[in-house]
C-alpha cells in the first residue's frame, strides 16, 4: 500500500497486474458461475415473455406479459403462493426460537455432550430429504403408521386420521417435517455465537444483580443480532425450497391443499410442459424472496 | 440472600429444560431409528396394525426384494458396459461419482476464486462479489427450466454431468473460501513475491496450506449437499441406469401399494453412507457452517 502511494506510475502497473491475475484465478469458477447460474437467470426472465413448451424446441412465440397476467388470475397459483407464505410464516419463527432455545441449553455442556446434541439435531439434514420423506410417509400412514397408533393408544384420537389425505392436516404435517430438517444449521450457528459473547460483560451485569432474563435480553441478544439475521435469511430460503416433501408426500394434493410455488413451477414444466409460464413464476418468486430478504435486513438494522 | 435465590432458580430451570431437550433429541433420532429397524423387519411386522417397536426377527428380505426389483450395468463408459448388478448398487455408484466430482471441481475452482476475491484488488471485484452474494439467496428451482434447456443444448441431459456442472456453478463455495482466505497474512504473499515466486507458485505453496481447513470444510459440505440434492437429480436424470440413490428410492414408492419394507431398505442404503461420512468429518463441517456466516 505504501509503495503505491509513493510511486503513482508503478501503482497503475500494479492494478493492471492484480486485475489480470485476479481474473485468471477467478476464471474457472466464473465459467461455471456464469454458465450455470447467470445465463439461466437471464434466460429465465427472457423466456417468461414467451409461450414456450418443451416439445416445440426453438419455436417460442412472444406474448409479452400474458404469462404474468394469467398467473395473477390463476387460482391455483394464488393458493400455492398462500401456502408458501403460510409455510414461511410458521416455520421461520418456530425454527429460530426453537434453535435459540436448544443452543442456550447446550452451549455450556461438556464438549462431547455438546457435539452429541448438535449432531442429533443436524441428522435429519444429513439423512437427506428422500430418506426423511419416505420414513415420515410411513409414520403418517393411515393404517400402519406409528402416529395414529400412538395417538389412539393414549386416547388423544378416537380413530385413525388420514394425515396426508385430509385438507385440514396435510399442510401442517409437511411443516412439521420441514421444521425437523431446518433447525440443524441454526443450532450450530447459535452455539458458536453464544460462545463468542463477551463474558466480561455478562459477569459485570451479574455483579450488578441482573437476572438471567436481563442478561440474555440486554447483553447476549444484541450481540447475536448478525447471527439471527443470517439465520432468518437462510431459513426463509430453505422454507421456500421445500420441494421433495411435497412432491413425494402429497404431490400438491389433496385438492391443492399443499401446493407451493416451488412445486407448481415443477408441475408447470414437467406435467403441463409450459416453460414460459413456469419461468414467469420463477421470476415472481425471485422478486418475492429479494423483497423479503431486503425487508429482514432493514428490520434488523433498525433494531 | 439475593444471590442464594438466584443460584437455586436456574438449577430447577436447567433440569427441566434438559429433560425437554432429551425428549426432543429422541424425537429427532426416531425417524432414523425407524428407517434402520424398518429395513430389517419382516413384512408381518411392517403391516401390523399394532406398532412393532423392535423387529420380532431381523431379516434381510427387504434388501433382497429391493435388489431383485430392477437391474442395471455396474458402470457405463462410452459403449462399454459392466456386468449386470442390482440397480440400487448402480445408483449408489452414481451418487458417489457425482458427489466426488462435484466436490473436487468445487474445491479447486472455489479456493482459487475465493483467494482472488479476498487478496487481489482487481477492477470489478465489488461487482463480482455482489453478484455472488445475490445469487446465493436465490432458490435453485427458479432457474431449473432454462437450465434444462441449456444442458439439453449441450447434449448432456440425462447424464451425470448434468447434475455435477450446475452444482459447481453454485457460488456458496466461493463465498466460503473468500472468508477463509481473508485470514492469509498479506506480508507472507508480499515476501513470496519479493523472493521471486510466481502467482501460481504462491497460491500452491503459501495459500493452499493456510486455507486447508477451509478446503476440508468445503469438501465435506459439497459432498453432503450434492449427495442429497434430490431436486437437480430428479429433473436431470431420466433413465433408471443414471438415477442417483435418492431418485432411485423415490421411484420405488407406488401410488396405492407402497411397500414400506423396500422403501426403508432403500432409505437406509441412501442415508447410512452419508451419515457415516458426516460423523467422521463432523468437525470440519461445523467449522464450515460457522465460517460461512461470519460476515453473512
Amino acid at each position: 500500500m505504501a509503495n503505491s502511494k509513493s510511486h503513482p506510475a508503478t501503482s497503475r502497473a500494479l492494478v493492471r497486474r492484480e486485475t489480470i491475475s485476479g481474473y485468471l484465478f477467478m476464471l474457472p469458477s466464473l465459467i461455471f458461475f456464469v454458465g450455470f447460474v447467470i445465463i439461466p437467470m437471464i434466460l429465465c426472465i427472457y423466456t417468461s415473455f414467451f409461450d414456450a413448451n418443451l416439445t416445440a424446441n426453438g419455436e417460442d412465440t412472444f406474448i409479452g406479459f400474458a404469462n404474468y397476467v394469467e398467473l395473477f388470475n390463476d387460482s391455483i397459483f394464488r393458493k400455492a403462493l398462500l401456502n408458501t407464505i403460510i409455510i414461511v410464516v410458521v416455520s421461520v419463527p418456530v425454527t429460530c426460537v426453537f434453535s435459540l432455545w436448544v443452543s442456550s441449553v447446550i452451549y455450556k455442556l461438556r464438549g462431547s455432550l455438546l457435539s452429541f446434541f448438535r449432531c442429533v439435531f443436524y441428522l435429519p439434514v444429513v439423512t437427506g430429504s428422500v430418506a426423511v420423506t419416505v420414513v415420515w410417509k410411513w409414520i403418517y400412514s393411515y393404517r400402519t403408521g406409528v402416529l395414529n397408533d400412538v395417538l389412539t393408544g393414549i386416547g388423544i384420537l378416537d380413530g385413525n386420521v388420514n394425515w396426508l389425505g385430509d385438507t385440514s392436516t396435510a399442510l401442517a404435517c409437511i411443516i412439521v417435517i420441514l421444521l425437523t430438517t431446518s433447525v440443524g444449521q441454526p443450532i450450530v450457528l447459535y452455539v458458536s455465537a453464544l460462545g463468542n459473547v463477551d463474558s466480561t460483560l455478562i459477569e459485570a451485569a451479574e455483579v450488578d444483580g441482573a437476572t438471567d432474563f436481563q442478561v440474555f435480553w440486554r447483553i447476549k441478544w444484541p450481540q447475536m443480532m448478525p447471527t439471527t439475521l443470517y439465520i432468518l435469511v437462510i431459513t426463509t430460503i430453505n422454507s421456500f425450497q421445500c420441494f421433495a416433501l411435497i412432491q413425494l408426500l402429497t404431490s400438491g394434493g389433496p385438492t391443492h391443499a399443499t401446493d407451493t410455488v416451488m412445486y407448481y413451477i415443477y408441475y408447470s414444466a414437467f406435467k403441463l410442459y409450459r416453460l414460459g409460464y413456469g419461468n414467469a413464476m420463477g421470476v415472481i418468486l425471485a422478486i418475492f424472496i429479494a423483497l423479503l430478504s431486503a425487508l429482514q435486513f432493514k428490520l434488523a438494522e433498525e433494531k | 440472600m439475593k444471590s442464594n435465590v438466584k443460584s437455586k432458580h436456574p438449577s430447577a430451570y436447567k433440569v427441566i429444560s434438559l429433560i425437554v431437550l432429551i425428549i426432543f433429541a429422541i424425537l429427532f433420532l426416531f425417524p432414523l431409528y425407524w428407517i434402520i429397524t424398518g429395513a430389517f423387519k419382516p413384512t408381518t411386522d411392517i403391516y401390523s396394525a399394532d406398532t412393532v417397536w423392535w423387529p420380532t426377527q431381523w431379516v434381510t428380505t427387504n434388501f433382497e426384494k429391493l435388489f431383485a426389483n430392477r437391474s442395471a450395468p455396474l458402470f457405463t463408459i462410452g459403449s462399454l458396459e459392466g456386468p449386470t448388478v442390482p440397480a440400487a448398487i448402480r445408483w449408489l455408484i452414481n451418487s458417489v461419482f457425482m458427489s466426488v466430482m462435484a466436490m473436487l471441481l468445487t474445491c479447486i475452482t472455489a479456493s482459487m476464486a475465493g483467494y482472488a476475491l479476498a487478496k487481489k484488488r482487481f477492477i470489478g471485484r465489488g461487482v463480482v462479489f455482489t453478484l455472488i452474494v445475490c445469487a446465493m439467496a436465490l432458490p435453485k428451482q427458479v432457474i431449473l427450466i432454462p437450465l434444462i434447456r441449456e444442458i439439453s443444448a449441450m447434449g448432456l441431459y440425462n447424464s451425470l454431468w448434468a447434475v455435477i456442472l450446475p452444482t459447481v456453478g453454485w457460488p456458496f463455495g466461493v463465498f466460503l473460501m473468500k472468508q477463509f482466505s481473508e485470514g492469509v497474512p498479506g506480508e507472507m504473499l508480499e515476501a513470496a513475491r519479493i523472493d521471486g515466486a510466481g502467482e501460481a507458485q504462491t497460491f500452491v505453496q503459501i495459500v493452499m496450506p493456510l486455507i486447508k481447513p477451509g478446503i476440508g470444510a468445503l469438501a465435506i459440505f459439497t459432498f453432503i449437499n450434492s449427495w442429497n440434492d434430490y431436486f437437480t437429480q430428479l429433473i436431470m436424470l431420466t433413465s433408471s441406469a443414471n438415477y442417483s440413490i435418492a431418485v432411485g428410492i423415490s421411484t420405488l414408492q407406488g401410488d396405492s401399494s407402497t411397500d414400506f419394507g423396500i422403501l426403508m431398505a432403500g432409505a437406509a442404503l441412501a442415508a447410512v453412507p452419508i451419515i457415516t461420512v458426516f460423523l467422521i468429518f463432523q468437525k470440519y463441517f461445523t467449522q464450515g457452517i460457522t465460517m460461512g456466516a461470519v460476515k453473512g
